[in-house]
């Protein structure tokens, strides 16, 4: 059974169509890269997987759970889908490690002293332990990703969701946080990541999805994407991206 | 010009014998600050309220909040004052009127002026809630819910503590335009600050000195206040943070 | 509960009307003192005349502090004793009231003094500084340039101020001015209804400021377009 599934979902603000019809399958341990021109509705896209955005016909099933069905209490499932945001959103009022443990104690009723401990490990993981008891002001933008990342991990996840994890980066961050990226997708996590990081998806990505107009275009295995995108938007987009 | 300066008349015994007058100050003030500081107490709350129901996904919740807003900002403060004092008892249940009457007269002065001073402050802190939590960058209720907080929770773990932060030097103002509002009381006889000010020009012909005592006594309260305030806002102040985008 | 008996309101009204008459001329008085007066305190606060700057924060900052009942009272009952005594004049109410609504406009001033120094500090310095290149002088850069752009940000808020002062004109009943709400009072008590004239005078403010806002918030948006 897949993780996620999503059937002909379409989302509408007023009379203009942000996504249409949209159909894919994410598998358990795929890495699907999202791309597309600004505007294609990719965000809006991995935001109604966790129902963020709310949508208005189609269906989304993470994990076997209906997103769209009202009797769905989405907190418990947003509980189980991490998610990485493009300005981090890190709790700018509580210390790094009150970051990662807070909601494993008040959402997953875990013990302080346990969240704690699950929060140090995953520092550790992503190489910032001596940052535990900073305020997130006090990072750089980065570390700021990385220890939200972290944040989202401490949840147990079953897969992760990244909308544009780098592009509010300053350029000699970026590698940083892909770094962490390509860790978790080598150790098999689900993940569905909106970038226009095209090096990382030819290295870890199993599928590419490119998105235009609010319309999935192509969604094919990364080979095929890159070696021979079928539509001419996607050509035109990959010309215009590789070439920096 | 001849006036005779006289500034220890404060410690003259009052006409009715049983205080000096400097007593009568000290029981105004004393009045003012109980007053204003449950005034104050009860709005911070009422107005955390109604200020997070503005800003709630929801038509008739956050449609009431803001009909609460326009009733106590549009109606001026002594208008309410007397509508709590003089009309509200009379609205109510004969029997409940009854019983409010027959209490203590300061007691219902202090109750009429408390109410008052309360909801129409809490109109003002909602508006700076309300104000505070739409200055918050978009994203900090999107990572709340993703952590799967539940929309109360995101209130309360995310999206309040930082917007009570933000609204600080709005709320301080708020806090010492309270004491300056608690003034009007006086108007129902509550004997507080002022009422004792103008009890004293009445009392002892020594119109020059009871009135630069009141005023000097505001002035500490400001000071007070503020001090206090400052305070506050640098214990609270989240270290790296340079306001919301 | 009550029985509500709103009869001796019509015949009232004329009396409520003139009523309402001095509480927009104090209103239109005290906004327009206040605008002129608090425009001077600004410039004073802004200027490099160290005293000028000194005696309008002392200015702005005292009458901040102070209740408006307080500084009514002050103007209602001491200053016109003092003038009384100072020029010899008679004993009479009319200075007192003068005096009362002089108190009035001063106090206001404090406040939009506040808001116009806000506004004067939102202009970007490069219009100062573009000003004095052309060869004005600083009166002049203030009055051609800066001011009217200052005006033009604060008219929102300097109109809301005057909706707050128009609340603000209920207090002049503690010195026995008849305004409209004083009147509202005199009317309840003689007839034994005080609890529909207050009700009354209630939702007379209300529409009035509440249309009132509404307005300047239309207002606000239609200038954010342009």
């Amino acid at each position: 059974m897949a993780m996620i599934s999503m059937n002909k979902v379409s989302k509408y603000y007023g009379s203009f169509q942000v996504l249409a019809d949209c159909t894919t399958q994410v598998a358990k341990g795929e890495v699907i890269v999202v791309c597309g021109p600004s505007g294609s509705g990719k965000s809006t896209l991995i935001k109604c997987v966790n129902g963020l955005e709310p949508f208005q016909s189609g269906e989304i099933i993470v994990n076997g759970v209906s997103v769209g069905d009202p009797r769905t209490k989405l907190s418990q499932l947003r509980s189980t889908v991490g998610m990485v945001f493009q300005n981090f959103e890190l709790f700018p009022h509580m210390r790094i490690i009150e970051n990662l443990s807070i909601a494993q104690i008040k959402v997953l009723g875990r013990s302080e002293g346990e969240a704690r401990a699950k929060a140090a490990s995953l520092l550790d993981r992503v190489g910032l332990s001596e940052q535990a008891e900073k305020y997130p002001g006090q990072l750089s933008g980065g570390q700021q990703q990385r220890v939200a990342i972290a944040r989202a991990l401490a949840m147990d996840p079953i897969c992760m969701l990244f909308d544009e994890p780098t592009s509010a980066l300053d350029p000699e961050m970026v590698n940083e946080v892909l770094d962490v990226m390509t860790e978790l997708a080598k150790e098999g996590m689900t993940m569905m990541c909106v970038t226009h990081e095209m090096g990382f998806a030819k290295r870890v990505a199993t599928r590419v999805i490119f998105m235009d107009q609010g319309r999935i275009v192509e969604d094919d295995s990364k080979d095929a994407f890159f070696e021979a995108a079928r539509s001419q938007r996607a050509q035109q987009f990959l010309a215009k991206i590789l070439h920096h | 010009m001849a006036y005779n300066w006289n500034w220890d008349v404060f410690l003259q015994p009052t006409a009715t014998g049983d205080d000096t007058y400097l007593g009568w100050m000290f029981y105004g003030l004393k009045m003012t600050i109980a007053l204003s500081l449950s005034a104050w107490v009860i709005a911070l709350a009422l107005g955390a309220v109604v200020g997070v129901l503005r800003t709630v996904p929801n038509k008739w919740l956050s449609g009431f909040a803001a009909a609460y807003v326009e009733v106590f900002r549009n109606i001026p403060l002594l208008v309410q004052l007397f509508l709590w004092y003089f009309v509200m008892p009379e609205l109510l249940p004969v029997d409940w009127g009854n019983a409010l009457k027959q209490t203590n007269p300061v007691l219902q002065q202090f109750l009429a002026s408390m109410l008052c001073l309360a909801l129409f402050t809490s109109a003002r802190v909602a508006e700076q809630v309300r104000s505070g939590i739409n200055s918050l960058p978009p994203g900090q209720k999107n990572a709340g819910l993703a952590m799967g907080f539940t929309l109360p929770q995101t209130y309360r773990f995310v999206l309040l503590p930082m917007a009570v932060r933000l609204i600080i030097p709005p709320l301080t103002s708020e806090f010492l335009n309270i004491f300056k509002n608690s003034a009007v009381c006086s108007t129902i006889g509550l004997l507080e600050l002022a009422a004792q000010g103008r009890q004293l020009v009445d009392y002892t012909a020594q119109p020059y000195e009871s009135f630069i005592a009141v005023t000097l006594a505001y002035l500490l309260i400001n000071v007070v206040v503020m001090f206090g305030m400052r305070w506050v806002e640098a214990h609270v102040r989240v270290p790296g943070y340079i306001g919301g985008k | 509960m009550h029985e509500f008996d709103w009869s001796s309101i019509p015949g009232a009204l004329p009396f409520l009307w003139d009523g309402m008459v001095i509480s927009l001329q104090i209103t239109v008085t005290a906004v327009l003192v206040g605008i002129v007066w608090g425009t001077l305190l600004a410039l004073m606060r802004l200027s490099s005349i160290k005293p000028l700057s000194w005696f309008a924060a002392a200015y702005v900052n005292l009458f901040r502090a102070v209740p408006l009942v307080m500084v009514l009272l002050w103007f209602f009952l001491i200053v016109p004793s003092f003038l009384e005594s100072l020029f010899g004049l008679p004993r009479g109410s009319d200075v007192r009231l003068a005096s009362a609504i002089t108190g009035f406009a001063l106090f206001e001033a404090a406040y939009y003094s506040e808001i116009i120094r806000a506004g004067i500090q939102s202009v970007s310095k490069g219009q100062m500084a573009a000003a004095s290149a052309l060869g004005m002088t600083y009166g002049q850069a203030m009055r051609l340039v800066v001011l009217p752009q200052a005006f033009r940000n604060m008219v929102p808020l300097l109109l809301t101020q005057g909706i707050i002062l128009f609340q603000d004109t209920s207090l002049v009943y503690v010195s026995a001015l008849a305004d409209f709400f004083g009147a509202a009072y005199k009317v309840g008590d003689r007839d034994g209804r005080l609890v529909e004239l207050l009700l009354f005078a209630g939702a007379v403010y209300f529409v009035i400021c509440f249309t009132a806002s509404r307005i300047v918030r239309y207002c606000q948006n239609k200038l954010k377009v342009a």
